[in-house]
């Protein structure tokens, strides 16, 4: 059988941060059990992002020059946005992938991650570009509203020469102990007590699956370089002892920086331990949830040449705190806020309109007029360029890659937005095309016309009445690094 | 070959509702106010307008769509009458339709009314729309103040005006377009403001604050227009005649080619060269006595002096000194009195009639300038002259 595993990796975890501390100083007068938690930080999507947008934005911080397009999509999440309309398939558009590639949701667990990974790494051909992204709610005051985080981690899975990472087994258990649950219908999960899920979860299920994983690889425990566990680092540390592996190759669990990223984080903190592992070490990836998955993976030469975009450790670098715990209960949808009767606005989607224009609104694809040259948005039948106006003469070139500037700008507080003021302007890509633009991950004030942007995807409008989000890319200024 | 409509049209009468929140009015109260003024003012009877053209813009939450509400408000005789919009130069629109018709020699009498009933909303502000099926998909949900703000920063990266300066020049726009507003009865706002208030004011679209964006109004004005032949022989000496009117529409270049900065209006620079060249000024800034620029967002109003200079101008300042010909008697820029549409027209004509009277009343005027609208509708510059044509 051939050797399959990792081709390329990435991740993401969105700029906002939200310190535990302001979490506890909100809401210490209902638990001040809180204030004991209050240590570090934890991210958060902003207002327009979603599993869907993170996942986007983690496979593009994967470096896939040179290596064939992937045949299969897998996009693993338990809050994806839609429970009927393929997801992956949204996912293929946003990354310009062909539209014959399979693609595959995979929900329905913290374990949905690495049941895709399991899978990818288990067809007997063909690779798949596998990506898990959570975005879980949690109710205000909720041990899960400190710990959780929400990220994305993506892989290309398959074989090859240029593996990364190979995996040398896997083996899963699936057995229902019920740590936690949400209903089809639930926002917010339903927790049972610590100390049961860590005696009879952690510290049972995962060394019989990893232990099970060793035995059938002839594999010896102090072996292993790295172990990345996906549970708190207290029970992570028993599990070092309980397992036998070296405690000093326990993977940082993020909480301090990110927090748990559900069915994201295994492979979230597989990716950060990836982007600084040297070649020839063995990673043991463990999976929690009705069950455990248990990985070896053992990495080769040519990990050291590789790096994604930013990686997680360049991810949790860019990072902006959200001082504002009302405002993040309401980006987040936790509390009502009156937005005024200028929000009341309809907002319905033209399908059939979006449908006929979908590379260009999800795919973010323009025009280039092949009579003059000029690179414009939308691709339309007669030319932008004034000196030009041919008709027919476009074909279709993707800028999404491309970083631009800002023309003209405005702050505008009168529009209606979830995150006053409206920001947006006049770009200019490095292609030539101009677009007028909403512009996202800014702070008010920073603004300058000459700005250096770059593109993220990102939720473009919530249509609240029909509950259909739709999506399209936004500007961001690119950071000094 | 054709040869424009100078000297072809002449206003006969003009009719203007008072602008304001008119709480005690819906459109129908606001058309009929302006053209019973109109009507009087032309000394016809309804029955010989041989046709009419309506603008509004904000139909949703007035009027709704056609020209019936139009016709069923004045019990027109079953004429043709339009509906036009063309975003903020509908007014023009509507007075582009009633010139064009005469001029053609298709009608003896035309009407044109523009009408908005905005404070139906039921809140501040222009009501939210949308930009079309497949731009609602891309575009961002920009407000008019947003729209316009945007040229502000670009101008300033331009010229190297530093902002600070940029404000100060606006506030002195808004400042004197209260001044004017305090001088004009059918004005919405009355009140003067200083320099300080429209400095200090909240910012609605960085950079514009609350005092460099218009307000929002009721309101209504009304146009009848005929040949001068026809104007002469009701015995009317002191007419005003239209020496051109010309409309520039963006074709999406500004918005999406590397060719503009950003920093202003090229459709005004259009349709002000065609319009300077249709009535035969050569030196704006020597035979203009009068330039409205247009009201919406302060940026705008300062396209006088880029109209003054004609196109290809140098920099030129964002402002106006006392005395500049745009200030003598300039109630232009009337962001105070909703300077927009068909109103526009009707306040350059009020100050060209000989037989007005008043604070605001011009002696020897010489053709003046109407302004221009934005985006997308560019450049409507009509002139008027005190001097009855020669035809």
């Amino acid at each position: 059988m051939k050797e399959r595993g990792i081709l390329a990796f990435g991740g993401y975890v969105p700029r906002l941060r939200l310190r535990r501390e302001t979490i506890a100083d909100a809401l210490a007068w209902l638990n001040p059990g809180l204030k004991s938690q209050a240590n570090g930080e934890r991210s958060t999507c902003a207002w327009d992002e979603d599993s869907l947008t993170m996942a986007v934005e983690a496979a593009r911080d994967c470096r896939l020059d040179g290596l064939d397009a992937p045949d299969n999509l897998v996009l693993a999440s338990t809050t994806l946005p839609f429970a009927d309309r393929d997801n992956a398939a949204v996912v293929t558009e946003a990354l310009d992938l062909p539209e014959h590639i399979n693609t595959l949701d995979i929900s329905s667990s913290q374990r949905a991650g690495t049941a895709g990974l399991a899978n990818a790494l288990g067809a007997a051909t063909g690779s798949s570009l596998l990506i898990a992204s959570d975005c879980r709610e949690t109710r205000p005051a909720s041990p899960l509203e400190m710990q959780t985080g929400h990220g994305a981690a993506a892989m290309l899975v398959g074989e090859g020469k240029q593996l990364l990472a190979r995996c040398l087994g896997h083996r899963a258990v699936s057995r229902d102990l019920v740590d936690h649950y949400r209903s089809q219908s639930s926002r917010f999960d339903y927790t049972l007590e610590d100390r049961w899920v860590r005696d009879e979860g952690f510290f049972k299920i995962i060394p019989e699956t990893v232990s099970a994983l060793l035995k059938e690889l002839g594999a010896k425990p102090d072996s292993i370089d790295h172990i990345i566990l996906p549970t708190p680092a207290r029970v992570a540390k028993r599990l070092c002892k309980i397992l036998g592996v070296k405690e000093t190759g326990l993977a940082d669990d993020l909480a301090a920086q990110c927090g748990h990223t559900g069915a994201a984080h295994p492979l979230l903190l597989l990716t950060a331990t990836l982007e600084q592992v040297a070649p020839g070490a063995k990673i043991l990836l463990v999976g929690f949830g009705q069950g455990a998955d248990a990985f070896l993976f053992e990495t080769s030469k040519q990990i050291a040449s590789y790096q994604p975009r930013l990686g997680v450790a360049g991810h949790l670098q860019r990072r902006h705190e959200e001082s504002n715990y009302v405002r993040y209960l309401s980006h987040r949808g936790l509390v009502s806020v009156d937005r005024g009767n200028r929000a009341e606005f309809d907002n319905r989607a033209a399908l059939t309109t979006f449908y006929r224009k979908r590379d260009m609104v999800t795919g973010f694809k323009g025009g280039r007029c092949e009579a003059c040259g000029t690179v414009q948005f939308p691709r339309a039948a007669m030319c932008v360029n004034p000196e030009c106006r041919a008709m027919d003469t476009q074909t279709t070139i993707s800028l999404s890659g491309m970083t631009g500037q800002v023309k003209s700008f405005t702050e505008d507080w009168l529009a209606a937005t979830p995150n006053p003021p409206l920001q947006y302007g006049n770009i200019e890509l490095e292609g030539g095309a101009n677009i007028m633009m909403e512009i996202t991950d800014c702070e008010p004030g920073t603004l300058k016309v000459g700005t250096v942007v770059e593109m993220r995807f990102r939720i473009k409008a919530v249509d609240e009445k029909r509950d259909f989000t739709r999506y399209f890319w936004k500007p961001s200024p690119v950071e000094e690094q | 070959m054709a040869e424009g409509i100078r000297d072809k049209v002449a206003i006969l009468g003009m009719g203007c509702a008072r602008f304001g929140e008119r709480w005690d009015a819906g459109p129908e109260e606001l058309m009929l106010e302006a053209f019973t003024e109109a009507l009087d003012d032309a000394g016809i009877e309804r029955d010989q307008i041989d046709a009419a053209w309506f603008g509004v813009f904000f139909d949703e939450q007035s009027v709704g769509k056609s020209a019936l509400p139009l016709s069923i408000a004045l019990r027109l005789p079953n004429i043709p009458v339009s509906r036009v919009e063309n975003l903020c130069a509908t007014g023009s629109e509507a007075l582009r339709g009633a010139v064009y018709a005469v001029a053609s020699g298709a009608c003896d009498f035309a009407l044109a009314l523009g009408m908005e009933k905005l404070k139906d909303v039921g809140y501040a502000g222009l009501p939210e729309r949308s930009k079309g099926s497949f731009d609602d998909l891309y575009v961002p949900s920009y407000t008019a103040p947003g729209a316009f703000a945007q040229l502000a920063g670009a101008y300033a990266a331009r010229t190297g005006m530093k902002m600070e300066d940029l404000k100060r020049a606006m506030a002195h726009v808004s400042w004197k377009s209260h001044q004017n507003g305090a001088l004009n009865p059918k004005a919405h706002l009355q009140r003067p403001i200083t320099m300080e208030q429209a400095l200090e004011a909240p910012m609605v679209a960085y950079p514009l604050g609350l005092y460099d964006c218009c307000g929002v109004s009721d309101g209504a004005a009304c146009a009848i227009v005929t040949t001068p032949k026809l104007a002469r022989s009701l015995g009317r000496k002191d007419m005003v005649a239209i020496k051109a009117l010309q409309l520039a529409v963006s074709n999406g270049a500004e918005a999406g080619h590397s060719s503009w900065d950003g920093s202003y209006s090229l459709t005004t620079r259009v349709a002000a060269e065609r319009a300077y060249a249709e009535a035969g000024i050569t030196d704006p800034r020597e035979e203009l006595d009068l330039i409205a620029g247009h009201d919406r967002v302060l940026g705008i109003d300062g396209e006088g002096p880029e109209l003054l200079a004609g196109p290809d101008q140098g920099e030129h300042p964002v402002h106006d000194q006392p005395g500049d010909r745009v200030r003598r008697g300039d109630l232009g820029g009337g962001l105070v009195r909703h300077e927009r549409g068909v109103k526009r027209h009707h306040d350059r004509h009020e100050q060209c009639r000989g037989d007005r009277q008043g604070d605001h009343h011009l002696d020897e005027v010489e053709p003046a300038s109407g302004g221009a609208s934005p985006r997308g509708c560019r450049g409507t510059c009509g002139r008027t002259h005190s001097e009855p044509p020669s035809v």
